[in-house]
């Protein structure tokens, strides 16, 4: 049967040829035909994306056995020369699982018919069905080509298409299509509207390919790619050096957590025996009991520099609000949806190398949990400290991505995916009604002239409502479902090792909750501030609203926990069909507990209430900030984001003589001289005991002939150091003529 | 042929070339001496290379090589000569000793 | 067979003779125009080398890149900062620093050559064979395929560095 999961490359080719078409041809067919190239163009790899996504439901359902999963497996392995001993003793387990489970569904034939039927009627994304509830190990498909040799090693160019990838997929379709859709009207008009549909193109064929890389330096390809395509977008509007600054912050400071990627990517490529850069290589090697953990430690890390950067995890977070400069559909589709969880997917990715070298599953306390759970809170608090709808999204993405790497950093996999996944749509949907605000409010993110808007923007309000539930984990919206596994995986995730996360975990529930509250009733509800009077936006842009907010309301259903007793083919889908089964580690699967979910809720809704309270109702200590001086300072803390633009730009980037200087010299005036002092008051009585002669000549003539043998040899080289380039080049040569003798004659 | 006859080119014209590099004021002919420094390493890398590939014929590291260095040469005289125009804006000079910013 | 190598020897002592010739020129003459001249006959002169031990494809792009590129780069350079057309004494240093310079050149010639004596002394070059460029290619390609690639990041690093450097903004 001819499968689109051996040639899933044609998806991102689509979008590249687009970005060509639009490039080349863009200005002259005019505004219309370059958004339909790029709208059609993005529905053509929906619509390819969709099909993946279920052929790789129908291979799970039915997996490969024999010769077929033989080859698949080989494949798998990549060019890899592995001993062939090892190959076969894979292949021999692998055959012998999944022989045994399809012996089993053997035995039900009426129920594996069922499933064939429902899986082939249901074309969405991951509502396939089967009747097996174990998890039998079924390959990924791997197709390569060899891109380049060095002497023995190959290095590949490939594709790899598991539960994993199919899901990006999808997702980054969907969202790339509704974004493609809205900002026909969002950017009507505008004087770079084939720069960007260009850009768009380039992006969602970047961000596909980087999904279904099988190797990590394709995977590095892909990440450089989305990267750049995030630069150009922000700065989309550089007229305005704002924006352009803005750019240049996101492009800087990735490429500092891009060195610690390319470090990463050096160090498992050499962990695992330099032969191989493939993804399932390096994690069968870090699986193996022969692996280097120490390697592996320092990998990890040098791989979460670079998540750190991409996902905005603390510290290097601060570009992230700071590239809501760009349009909003751009914030939507890359700054909260998908290129900002490029980071969450490559440890997912990679998750064998972070599970082994960080030691996740001898529940010790690592790096990535603790800062991924101190990233949410710390995100948190700052989205309460600001006026920006924007600015608070974009906090609130921070924390959510916090939360994303903490639930991969407890071991809860699925969870942490699971969360990426929903997260995309009410995200999505948040931005894309923030823009649609905008739109209605002559172009401002200030909610402090907002107000009112629930009686002219319907569609806006209900959607954004809807959105802002989710977010905050109200049940059964989407992010009820993922929020709450994360909670559960922290709770019970690793012998109970994660409690310091739990506790991280629900306070942003709470706080998660507060601010969205906060923004929600600050725009839509008490009365219209600013000026003019505010309108609905147009279809182009409320349906793609109403189609994110539906996939907000049902996509939690997707991974129902088997607490609730639903029928097999409802229970845990995602977990059953988009968690690896090769080359990936024994993580454990967190049970649905009620009391953390009945707790999660209500914070959820206490801080729901409290933002009700607080800003619709006027109720509770206001003005505190500005009498109490602690929450003055709290909030001005808050207001500055902890100071660390203050650190980058004025400590670290900023010429750092002059500070660095003035710190030396203080150091030197109070720290040195005091010790000094000290030292020599001690001295002093000490050596009154001794025959002052001795002292006077011996310690006074030490410290004047070093005082004039640095005056004096200072003034002898300062005549050295002439400026004149060829005196140095002759003192050079004239050095070189005396080394060279030492060697050939002496020595 | 000896080896040495290629190796005393080289090491002639690389003194030679060092000679320039002194005694020149004009930073255009300082350049100019840094082509003949290289030169002389490229003579003793295909020398030596030639030798090697009589003893090994699959041994082609010497020619290898000297391309790289010829190919190094174009970027440095590209971004020499870039240099020595910016000098010549910024000072209407391109006198060596003009350039002495550095001075202690 | 000998008379080859007689011939061999004899075009490298007049080739090597221009050469050494034509590079006294390059760093003593006196006219900008003329010293790049003189470093048109040097460059040609070590391309010829080059043929003599059968090294084409460098011999080649020696007179490619050098003399079809860098040559032209020069005297674009001369061109470009004005210099005079005409003799100009303006172009060394002093003769106190010509004899320092002398002296230091010399010395480095002197050990440099007492070492290839005492190293080389009667090395035969061995049995010339002509090294061709599909072998060259091969080599480059694979072997070496990694610091190619670096190179090719070098250049393009010297090119936008060339063009940022010399544009007037």
């Amino acid at each position: 049967m001819p499968t689109l999961l051996d040639k899933v490359w044609i998806i991102p080719a689509v979008m590249a040829a687009s970005f060509l078409l639009i490039l080349f041809l863009g200005k002259r067919l005019g505004t219309k035909a370059t958004a339909g190239i790029g709208i059609a163009a993005v529905s053509l790899c929906l619509v390819f994306s969709v099909i993946t996504a279920g052929q790789w439901i129908n291979r799970v359902n039915h997996p490969p056995t024999g010769e077929a999963l033989a080859s698949d497996i080989r494949q798998a392995n990549g060019l890899t020369p592995q001993t062939p001993e090892e190959i076969e003793s894979e292949i021999n387990s692998a055959t012998k699982d999944s022989g045994e489970t399809v012996g089993a569904g053997d035995a039900q034939p009426s129920s594996e018919s069922q499933a064939a039927t429902e899986s082939g009627a249901a074309t969405t994304s991951e509502g396939g069905h089967s009747s097996e509830g174990s998890h039998e190990t079924v390959p990924p498909v791997v197709r390569t080509v060899t891109w380049f040799e060095i002497g023995p090693i190959h290095f590949e160019a490939g594709t790899l298409v598991d539960g994993l990838t199919a899901m990006m997929l999808v997702t980054v379709s969907i969202i790339s299509l509704l974004v493609h859709i809205y900002s026909t009207e969002y950017l009507r008009g505008d004087v770079r509207y084939t720069h960007y549909y260009a850009f768009l193109s380039l992006f969602t064929a970047s961000m596909l390919f980087y999904v279904m890389s099988s190797n990590t330096l394709q995977m590095l390809v892909g990440w450089e790619l989305v990267g750049l395509c995030s630069f150009g977008l922000i700065g989309h509007w550089w007229e305005d050096k704002k924006n352009s600054d803005a750019a240049l912050k996101a492009f800087l400071t990735n490429r500092v957590g891009d060195m610690g990627l390319i470090i990463g990517v050096t160090i498992t490529f050499f962990a695992a025996g330099a032969t191989s850069f493939n993804v399932l290589h390096i994690n069968e090697y870090a699986l193996s009991p022969g692996a280097n953990t120490t390697l592996l430690l320092v990998g990890a890390l040098c791989l979460f520099g670079g998540v750190t950067s991409k996902s905005g995890q603390f510290p290097l977070h601060t570009w992230l609000p700071d590239a809501m400069a760009g349009p909003t559909p751009v914030s939507a589709l890359i700054h909260a949806a998908t290129m900002v969880v490029a980071g969450v997917y490559l440890i997912a990715r990679l998750y064998a190398v972070f599970f082994e070298g960080l030691g996740i599953g001898s529940s010790s306390l690592h790096y990535v949990a603790f800062i991924g759970g101190f990233t949410t809170i710390m995100g948190g608090a700052l989205a309460f400290a600001q006026t920006d709808l924007k600015k608070v999204l974009a906090y609130s993405t921070i924390s959510q991505l916090g939360y994303m790497v903490m639930a991969l950093g407890v071991g809860a996999w699925t969870a942490g995916v699971f969360h990426l996944f929903t997260h995309a749509f009410f995200k999505a949907c948040l931005f894309l009604g923030a823009g649609s605000v905008s739109h209605a409010c002559h172009h401002t993110f200030d909610m402090r002239e907002m107000g009112g808007l629930r009686k002219h923007m319907k569609s806006t309000h209900i959607t954004f409502l809807i959105a802002t539930l989710a977010l905050a984990g109200i049940a059964p919206l989407a992010g009820f479902w993922s929020k709450d596994e994360i909670l559960a995986g922290a709770q019970q995730g690793q012998e109970h090792a994660y409690t310091l996360m739990l506790v991280f975990g629900l306070i942003t529930a709470f706080m998660t909750a507060a601010y969205m509250g906060r923004a929600y009733w600050m725009t839509f509800w008490g009365e219209y501030r600013g000026h003019g009077t505010p309108h609905e936006s147009p279809k182009v842009i409320t349906i793609p609203l109403w189609i994110l907010a539906i996939c907000a309301v049902l996509f939690g259903f997707l991974n129902l926990p088997a607490f609730f007793n639903a029928p097999s083919w409802a229970t845990t889908r995602f977990e059953h069909f988009v968690e690896p089964t090769f080359a990936f580690p024994a993580v454990e699967h967190p049970e649905f507990t009620p009391w953390l979910a009945v707790v999660s809720t209500i914070l959820a809704v206490a801080g729901l209430a409290a933002a009700y309270l607080y800003y619709e109702r006027n109720k509770g200590p206001h003005g505190l900030t500005q009498r109490n001086r602690l929450a003055k300072g709290g909030y001005t803390f808050l207001e500055n984001k902890y100071y660390l633009d203050t650190l980058y730009t004025d400590i670290i980037a900023a010429d750092t003589k002059g500070p660095l200087a003035r710190a030396a010299y203080w150091f030197n005036q109070n720290v040195l001289d005091g010790i000094i002092d000290g030292a020599s008051a001690v001295t002093k009585k000490v050596s009154g005991v001794v025959y002052h002669g001795v002292d006077q000549m011996v310690v006074d003539g030490v410290v004047n002939g070093t005082g004039l043998v640095s005056e004096e040899s200072g003034q002898f080289l300062r005549r050295m150091q002439t400026g004149k380039v060829q005196q140095y080049a002759a003192i050079l040569f004239a050095g070189v003529v005396v080394l060279a003798g030492v060697l050939v004659f002496v020595v | 042929m000896l080896i040495n006859q290629f190796l005393f080119l080289g090491a002639i014209l690389f003194c030679i070339g060092v000679y320039g590099v002194l005694v020149r004021r004009n930073l255009v002919l300082v350049l100019m001496s840094i082509e003949l420094i290289l030169n002389a390493v490229n003579i003793n890398l295909v020398a030596f290379g030639a030798m090697w590939h009589a003893t090994d014929p699959a041994n082609l590291s010497g020619q290898v090589f000297a391309l790289f260095v010829i190919a190094v040469a174009a970027a440095e005289v590209g971004v020499g000569l870039a240099l020595v125009l910016m000098i010549f804006r910024n000072r209407q000079s391109i006198d060596a000793d003009d350039v002495d910013l550095l001075k202690g | 067979m000998l008379a080859l190598l007689v011939a061999q020897n004899i075009a490298f002592y007049v080739i090597a003779a221009l050469i050494v010739f034509g590079a006294l020129r390059v760093v003593t003459c006196k006219n900008l125009v003329h010293a790049a001249l003189w470093l048109v006959l040097v460059l040609a002169g070590v391309a010829a080398q080059y043929i003599l031990v059968a090294a084409e494809f460098v011999a080649i792009t020696q007179i490619l890149v050098y003399l079809g590129a860098i040559v032209v780069l020069f005297l674009f350079g001369i061109m470009l900062t004005r210099a005079k057309t005409g003799t100009d004494t303006d172009l060394d240093h002093g003769s106190g620093k010509k004899i320092i310079s002398g002296v230091i050149g010399l010395l480095l010639l002197g050990i440099m050559g007492y070492a290839l004596w005492d190293e080389y002394r009667g090395q035969e070059i061995g049995n010339l064979t002509v090294q061709r460029t599909a072998a060259v290619s091969d080599s480059i390609f694979s072997t070496y395929l990694l610091p190619f690639e670096v190179i090719s990041v070098l250049l393009l690093a010297a090119l936008i560095g060339a063009i940022v450097l010399a544009r007037r903004d």
